[in-house]
């Protein structure tokens, strides 16, 4: 193996910059040849991923009935005085 | 824009359904509870049609609107007392994953897992079951800087531009707080992401 590769516990600590393309050139191509190598790292950037796509099911209504009530006092909120 | 200057009741209405949720969530961050939440939320959009005459389109109105939110809440936590420790100095240092998941140094295959990640189940089934949740009170868990970076990339979907103009974080550290905030997720979640073995 030369030393060039990553190991593992290396290449956890580069998943997000990865998945965020802000690795150097190198960095991705030393990261992506590690993973078609080692399955087990595969699916860590896998859960990674999993993880922020299940993340957006929680941007979920917030308001709920206190919605229709902001509404009516943002009714009554007048501009700034001149 | 023109219209919520206006007072046009429709175009305020399409504001807070736009971004009203996400200031719910964001305010959580800094005041904890839901009903406070949504008092700042509702203070912040007062706030907001208040001064939206001297809005001078510097930065984008949604960065403008969340900047009025985020202020809000932090002086709203700081009158209840709150400790909203915000900075990384809080956050701890150190590997992502738990070094016994590797193989130590020395021994054949240093570095490389030891306990590997296990298969997953299929999406669909993680979406219908109980990783919802328990992916809500992951983040609930996390320390400020990190519920906040995550929420706002990966919950509301904001762009890592917005998230370092919002909160003042250079892109190298808005970085590293998504990076610990994803790995403290996926190492709490990690049981109920694997395909269950009969």
């Amino acid at each position: 193996m030369s030393s060039s590769d990553l190991t593992c516990r290396q290449a956890v600590e580069l998943v997000t910059d990865y998945l965020e393309r802000t690795l150097s050139n190198r960095d991705r191509v030393r990261f992506e040849q590690h993973l078609v190598v080692c399955a087990a790292c595969s699916r860590y950037v896998e859960q990674h991923r999993v993880i922020t796509r299940l993340a957006r099911e929680l941007a979920v209504d917030e308001l709920g009935a206190r919605r229709d009530e902001l509404l009516a006092v943002l009714a009554e909120v007048g501009g700034d005085p001149e | 824009m023109a219209a919520v200057r206006r007072g046009d009741r429709d175009a305020i209405a399409d504001l807070v359904d736009r971004y009203g949720s996400a200031m719910v969530r964001l305010a959580r961050v800094y005041v904890g509870e839901q009903q406070v939440a949504e008092d700042v939320v509702q203070e912040a959009w007062i706030a907001v049609l208040r001064g939206i005459d001297r809005f001078e389109g510097r930065s984008a109105l949604k960065t403008w609107i969340f900047r009025i939110l985020v202020n809000t809440a932090k002086t709203r936590a700081r009158r209840e007392r709150r400790s909203v420790p915000f900075s990384a100095v809080g956050d701890a240092d150190g590997p992502t994953v738990e070094p016994e998941r590797f193989s130590p140094d020395g021994e054949a295959w240093a570095g490389h897992w030891s306990q590997a990640p296990q298969p997953m189940a299929p999406e669909e089934r993680l979406l219908a079951g109980e990783v919802r949740a328990q992916l809500a009170d992951a983040i609930r868990g996390l320390p400020p800087a990190q519920r906040a970076v995550v929420g706002l990339r990966d919950v509301e979907g904001w762009s890592a531009d917005d998230v370092c103009e919002l909160l003042e974080l250079t892109p190298v550290h808005q970085r590293v707080l998504l990076h610990r905030a994803r790995s403290a997720l996926r190492r709490q979640l990690e049981p109920y992401l694997e395909e269950p073995q009969s």
